[in-house]
Order: C-alpha cells, then sequence, then structure tokens
C-alpha cells in the first residue's frame, strides 16, 4: 500500500451523511406499491400476498394470476409459508393487497356474518392426488353443516381412508375458504384442526349463528 | 429461494441511497422501480449462491447509468422533496449533500455510492466502473475528501 492509499483508507462518509439520502418513509411504501402494481401488469408476479385480522388471528392471503393459492394461520408461520410458496409456486412473492382484494373482502364479510360462502377463483395446484379429492369434497360441506372424517372418506370413494383425510385436512392449502373445519368426529366433538382447537370451535359458532 | 419479498424488505433502503447518490432524489425513484422491476424479472434464473447485494446494485448501476446518458449534459435535478419528519437544518443538510454529489465526477460518485453506501469491495466497484481496484479506491476517496469539505461547512458529521 502506498502513502496515498494509506491516507486515504481513513476516509469514511461523515456520520450521517448517508442518513441524510435516505427518503421520507412513506416513499419507499409508495415505491412498494408501484412495483406491485408495474409487475401484476406485466405478469411478473407468481404470488401476491397480505394478511387480514380476524377472530381466528391474522391470516395470510395468498394468490396467483389462477386465483387464491392459500391461506394460512399464524400457527403455520408466515414467514415459513412464504418460503414454501416461492419453491412450489414461484420465488417472485410480493407483499400486495390489489391481488388479492376479492378474497379478502370476502374473507372480512364472512367473519363479519355477512357471508356463507365464498365466490372466488382457487387455484388448488398445492393440493394433489387424495387431497384434492378431498378438498373437492370440502367445498361440498354448507355452510353451518358438518360431516364425519368418516363420511368424507366415503364420499371419496376411499371409506378406509379416514385417517388420510385427516391428514388431507390438516394441509388444506385454504383453511377457511375451503371448509376444513366443518369435518368432525363421528362423536360430534370437534377434532383437531390446522389452525388450532380454539379456532375450528370459533368457526363452527360463527356458523351455527 | 428467498420470496422476493425479502429482498425488497432488506435492500429496499439501500438501493434508494445509492440511487439518490448517483442519479440525484427526483431520478431516484425511476431508477429504484426500474432495478427492482428488472431484478424480479430476473429473479428465478439467480444463483442460489449469488451475493444479492452485488447483483442489485450491478442491476441499479446499469439503470442509473441509462438515465444518466438519456439526461446527457442537462444538469442532474436535485429538488427533493421536503421531509416532513425533517428539521429545517436537515434540509439544510440535504441540500448540501445533493449540492456536493452534483460537484463530483461521475466516476467519483459512483465509486463513492457503491463502496460507502452499498459497501461493495473496491474490486467490484471496479468492475462496475471500469479500470483498476486502485483507481475506484482513489476516485471513492476524492469523492469522499470533497463531501466531507462541503458537508463540515453544513455542520455534518463535524
Amino acid at each position: 500500500m502506498n502513502d496515498h492509499e494509506t491516507v486515504t483508507a481513513d476516509l469514511r462518509l461523515p456520520d450521517g451523511a448517508a442518513g441524510l439520502l435516505d427518503g421520507d418513509p412513506a416513499l419507499l411504501e409508495r415505491l412498494h406499491a408501484g412495483l406491485v402494481r408495474e409487475a401484476a401488469g406485466r405478469h411478473l408476479l407468481d404470488v401476491a400476498y397480505t394478511t387480514v385480522s380476524t377472530p381466528v388471528g391474522r391470516l395470510l392471503v395468498a394468490g396467483t394470476e389462477l386465483g387464491l393459492v392459500r391461506v394460512a394461520y399464524e400457527a403455520e408461520g408466515h414467514d415459513r409459508v412464504l418460503e414454501l410458496l416461492a419453491d412450489r409456486v414461484g420465488p417472485r412473492v410480493l407483499r400486495g393487497s390489489e391481488p388479492v382484494a376479492d378474497a379478502v373482502a370476502q374473507l372480512e364479510a364472512y367473519f363479519d356474518g355477512d357471508r356463507r360462502g365464498f365466490d372466488l377463483r382457487l387455484d388448488l395446484r398445492l393440493a394433489s392426488g387424495f387431497r384434492r379429492a378431498v378438498v373437492e369434497q370440502l367445498r361440498a360441506i354448507g355452510f353451518g353443516e358438518t360431516r364425519s372424517y368418516a363420511e368424507v372418506a366415503r364420499a371419496t370413494g376411499s371409506p378406509g381412508a379416514v385417517r388420510a383425510v385427516g391428514t388431507a385436512c390438516a394441509r388444506n392449502p385454504l383453511p377457511v375458504v375451503v371448509p376444513c373445519h366443518r369435518v368432525v368426529r363421528s362423536d360430534g366433538t370437534p377434532g383437531e384442526y390446522v389452525g388450532g382447537p380454539a379456532a375450528k370451535a370459533t368457526l363452527l359458532a360463527l356458523e351455527r349463528g | 429461494m428467498q420470496p422476493f419479498e425479502k429482498l425488497v424488505t432488506d435492500h429496499g433502503a439501500m438501493v434508494l441511497r445509492v440511487c439518490r447518490a448517483t442519479v440525484g432524489p427526483v431520478d431516484a425513484e425511476d431508477a429504484w422501480s426500474e432495478t427492482f422491476l428488472a431484478a424480479l424479472q430476473a429473479y428465478p434464473s439467480l444463483p442460489a449462491d449469488a451475493d444479492v447485494v452485488a447483483w442489485l446494485v450491478t442491476i441499479a448501476h446499469r439503470r442509473s447509468v441509462d438515465l444518466l446518458r438519456r439526461r446527457g449534459r442537462a444538469p442532474i435535478p436535485v429538488d427533493p422533496p421536503p421531509s416532513p419528519a425533517g428539521t429545517d437544518r436537515d434540509r439544510a443538510a440535504e441540500l448540501a449533500l445533493y449540492d456536493a454529489l452534483r460537484g463530483l465526477t461521475e466516476r467519483q460518485r459512483l465509486c463513492v455510492a457503491y463502496h460507502h453506501l452499498a459497501g461493495l469491495p473496491y474490486r467490484e466497484v471496479a468492475a462496475l466502473v471500469g479500470g483498476t481496484e486502485a483507481a475506484a479506491r482513489r476516485a471513492a476517496a476524492d469523492g469522499i475528501r470533497a463531501l466531507r469539505r462541503v458537508l463540515a461547512e453544513e455542520g455534518v458529521g463535524a
């Protein structure tokens, strides 16, 4: 290192100078919103997501261009769910409420008691094979009704697959919207739930009115 | 692969600072938007072990240079939007900083931004701006010296 570099090695930006280059905090938020808009317009988004506050906690609501792809409880770990979406669907994942606005509005109406069903395009790519068959059966269970795990197993044409129905419900990619909470034990007790037993009880009570 | 949102959360502010330093606060918004849009487009093919900061700064560099070329010899607009949270003194210092940056050569400005704001080593700065590592180090040092002189008069970092 020559003398010149020895002298200059100590030079740093003055304290506070970098901070002067920070925009006002709302600027980054505005740029982010513009990015989401532009990316959606150019079909560059694999997944857009937001979160919504509900009586069963904060739900992650994620969609693709094909439709709603994932609803997740906080207990599932929203960051982990987003990483799985990046792996399974595609890494171009951005936070943005506009692309999932319909799903959010319908979920809010459902929790307010103003809606008994969901009229949304669903992207069911995260449920394949038997799990997909179970999801299709779950969609046929109406608001306020319940079925037992055994009944759902029979409906899928695999009456012996009661445990597999339980697993499929636990891995339902679209809880609340695809009503796995309406599947209960044969003795009438609620049974397990991806959002925890309290959430299941809340949903069943909401639908009993 | 990380969701792209994580890159924006982790590095959005840094990229904005770099763009504000290289092309000024007005064009920085376009530079930021174009950078992240281009990054989003290319993201699926980014190698898993890539240095994300260097990658983002490389994209920002191309966008900034494009903007500077398009602007040609016209002066860089430096009228930053008033920061509502800032004091008058911050505002004066902010204007002084942009004034000082405008007084640097383009090369000095880029070297200061990429090394001192983005944290890239001089080897990578040189790969972006051309020339040797030692030349990039000198350009950044000359730039910093000039910035310190102007900012000292405004009482920043004194």
